[in-house]
């Protein structure tokens, strides 16, 4: 048990570290996804099973994943000569530490060290998907509605943001010139739009 | 047995990494994945106090996990979506050069 801690641990500390100080992102994409399959490692460890599993899926079978395009699409997989690491790296280093610090000092000097109830873990059976899907379809039913809601948002925002803003008026630039080879088709609307607008105004 | 605070310990420094990353990275992306990776391990406190609690029948870290997950999905996609709406207008992504709200 000591030992399979000690290498989950090692295993998700170390690539966490590798994903934030390696040069090429998509090795940093890679190394994530060892993070994140430790972290769910540890759930399993710890009889979270079903945590566990939504890990593997949402965040290394998704998230990783959208990451990964996203490195592509911006094109910054390509290494670069310039330095990695912003202006300012040193302060955020030093703020890093000092968090690192006032926690570390923070569970050390509470009484979770001390109290001996704490030190093992309560044995019981682990939680079956029924008592989980259970509780989310009654104490949590609230929460769970919401989520939906706002998982649609977020996918409806997503594309929203991410789509290509086309047909807008007023660009610069090297794509206003293709943009206003579009606009006699869109004149008609502009002007009666003008129109009504004056017509509302008089 | 493992005690309780070796867990708090293992996820303090996933914290401090990832904090330390959003915090020194020029890349939009990687920042993106510090942040993930504050996410994860503010999780991984919530799975081992939910283990070691006196009342693991109520499941209640379980589920703060979960809708966590959800919302940690959902922050990634409009980040990532926003970072490529940066690029398509900057054509890059290094926050250093990313420094005007003035389209």
């Amino acid at each position: 048990m000591q030992i399979a801690f000690a290498i989950i641990a090692a295993l998700t500390l170390v690539s966490a570290i590798a994903a934030m100080s390696l040069r090429n992102l998509v090795h940093c994409a890679l190394c994530l996804a060892l993070a994140f399959a430790g972290l769910a490692a540890f759930y399993l460890q710890l009889g979270a099973a079903f945590a566990g599993w939504a890990q593997v899926l949402v965040y290394i079978g998704a998230v990783a994943i959208l990451i990964v395009f996203a490195i592509l699409l911006t094109r910054s997989g390509e290494g670069t000569p310039q330095p990695i690491l912003s202006r300012s790296w040193g302060v955020g280093i030093a703020i890093a530490v000092l968090v690192f610090g006032v926690l570390a000092k923070a569970i050390m000097s509470s009484s979770l060290t001390s109290n001996s109830l704490l030190q093992k873990m309560p044995s019981k059976p682990e939680p079956t998907v029924h008592q989980i899907g259970d509780q989310l379809m009654t104490r949590y039913v609230l929460p769970l509605e919401i989520i939906g809601l706002l998982l649609t948002a977020a996918a409806i925002g997503a594309v929203i943001i991410a789509m290509k803003d086309a047909g807008k008026g007023q660009l610069t630039g090297p794509r206003a010139k293709a943009t206003q080879m579009e606009i006699p088709p869109q004149s008609n609307n502009a002007s009666s739009a003008s129109h009504e607008l004056e017509e509302v105004r008089s | 047995m493992i005690p309780l605070h070796d867990y708090l310990i293992v996820s303090a420094l996933l914290f401090a990494i990832g904090l330390a990353g959003a915090l020194t990275r020029r890349n939009a992306i990687l920042v993106l994945v510090g942040i993930e990776l504050m996410l994860n391990a503010a999780n991984l406190n919530f799975i081992a106090f939910w283990r070691y609690s006196p009342d693991p029948e109520a499941l209640t870290g379980i589920m703060f996990v979960i809708f966590s997950i959800a919302v940690a999905a959902a922050e990634a996609a409009v980040g990532l979506a926003l970072i490529i709406a940066v690029y398509r207008h900057y054509k890059t992504v290094n926050l250093d050069q990313v420094d005007s709200l003035k389209g």
